[in-house]
Formats: C-alpha cells, structure tokens, sequence
C-alpha cells in the first residue's frame, strides 16, 4: 500500500496549494480579519505543522539512500519548527515578529537539502532538474518570508510569500519517478515508466 | 461635498475589492486545476481506470487542484466574506 514517490510528491503539492490559498486570502483581507475566527487563524500554521509531521513517515518509508533519509528528516524539523512557530505566534504564546525567522530557515534548510541530495546533474532526468530547481528556488525566495518577518502586514510581501506556495506546488507536481526533462534523458537513468 | 462623504465613497469601494479578489481564489483555483485536466487528460487516471492501482487513482493532480479551490470557496470564502463585511460596518461607524 506505500505510494509511489511521485504521488507523495503530488500529496504534498496540495499541501502548498492549501498554504497558499490561505496566505493569499489573509494577504487580501489583512490578519485582523483573516485571525476573526480561530479555526482559520490555526488553518495554515496548522496546516504546515501537520505536513511536517507527514514527512517523518516519508522519512520511514522512502529510504533508498541514507542522504535521502537525512534531507527528508531536516524537512521535517524544519517544517515542523516554522509550523509551531507561527501556531504559537497566533496563540500569543509568542510575541516577538523574528520569531517568522524560523520559516527562513525552513526553506534555506530546505533549499539547501534540495542541492545537497541530489547527486545527479540537472538534464539527468525530471526529478533531477526539479530538484535544483526547487533547492535554487527556496534559497533565492528565502528573503520573503525574512521581508514577511520585517513588514508581517504587507500586502506585497503576504503575496509574494503566497505566490512563493504557488511556485513549490507547481514544481511538486512536475514530479514524476522516471522521466525526460526538456528532452534529456540520462541512459544510466532507465527507462520512463510511463 | 464634504471630507466625511468622500472617505464614506471611498470605504466601501475598497472593501468591495477585497471581497470580489477573495471571491475569487477558490473558482480561479479550481479553473485551473479543470484548464491542467484537459490539457494534460492522461494524468486523470479516472478517464483509463482498469488496472490502476489505488494510488493512481486517489491521487490525480489536476482533481486535487480542483477539490481545493471548491472546498475553499465553500469553507473558508463565506465567513471570510462576512468577517470583512463586518469589519467594513465597524470602521464606517
């Protein structure tokens, strides 16, 4: 019954659409009125928090080499640590804005582990080049949640870090096991599944 | 005309903006998610299920897409919409 890698890829693409949703809606209507209820205050920080605890079952199942165990437990802390972080912050059991700090080191870990596991070059296949893409991705976007941390209220930089949401879930969905990227196809790689 | 009735001019339109633009994420996610399905039909597993295992066909991206931008609008959109609404109310007041 353990998905295929692809799929958990996709699973977690949804994730960031949810995020984004959220974010953007808050971005539009302002945290005042976003934060009016208690369950939508919670619904993306919670949201975040319960991805991070679903990448330690991927962690479990999905080791088909140890570095790859490593950068999917540092994403789990990671994303885990950004969640409860902006959970506590809603809860007012925090208080000072830098706490935000903790979703830059999210995707600066993040985008780091990216580039540190994977071993092959980009036009080696899909997954290949989505994952430089990804690791590049999350370190160059990285100062919008540090701008988010230095202006919270902005509508440009709630966007922006919305849109950033947007940008990860299209690159999880290009996911696929094995496949060509802009025509390249490494011949060590194997043969496409499909 | 006066300061007070320009800024009461001035309020609603504003707000009018924020609703329509959070109308409107959920229908433009779901838009999406149905322009990726006909553009990429053989990622719906449902259109070929035989033989499929579970995954391939609980998981289909462009549907997930779909469900999300649906179950924001309905979930999240109508009390957003109010809480702004009321919050608009309260600064005219």
């Amino acid at each position: 019954m353990q998905p295929p890698a692809e799929h958990v890829h996709w699973l977690f693409g949804t994730g960031f659409v949810i995020l984004s949703l959220c974010l953007l809606a808050e971005a539009i209507v302002g945290v005042d009125v976003w934060r009016k209820r208690a369950w939508r205050a919670y619904l993306w920080p919670g949201t975040l928090f319960f991805m991070g605890v679903m990448l330690w079952p991927v962690m479990t199942f999905f080791t088909n080499s140890t570095i790859h165990m490593l950068a999917h437990g540092a994403w789990a802390d990671v994303l885990m640590f950004a969640g409860a972080t902006e959970l506590a912050l809603v809860r007012g059991k925090l208080v000072s804005p830098w706490w935000r700090l903790a979703t830059v080191l999210a995707f600066v870990v993040s985008g780091s582990a990216f580039l540190v596991h994977e071993q092959n070059t980009w036009f080696f296949q899909r997954s290949s080049f989505l994952h430089h893409l990804m690791g590049w991705t999350l370190l160059g976007v990285a100062i919008v949640p540090f701008a988010r941390c230095l202006r919270p209220r902005s509508v440009l930089f709630g966007s922006a870090y919305a849109l950033t949401f947007v940008a990860i879930a299209v690159i999880l969905f290009c996911d696929r096991d094995l496949a060509s990227v802009f025509g390249h196809l490494s011949p060590l790689a194997g043969s496409p599944h499909r | 005309m006066s300061a007070e009735l320009v800024s009461e001019l001035k309020l609603p339109r504003h707000r009018i903006w924020r609703a329509r633009a959070v109308a409107t994420l959920g229908p433009a996610t779901a838009l999406c998610g149905a322009v990726w399905a006909l553009v990429q039909p053989y990622r719906i597993t449902l259109l070929h299920p035989h033989g499929q295992s579970f995954w391939w066909l609980a998981v289909e991206p462009p549907l997930l897409v779909i469900l999300v931008g649906l179950l924001f609008q309905l979930v999240v959109v109508p009390g957003l919409l109010e809480d702004l609404e009321e919050a608009g109310d309260a600064a005219s007041r």
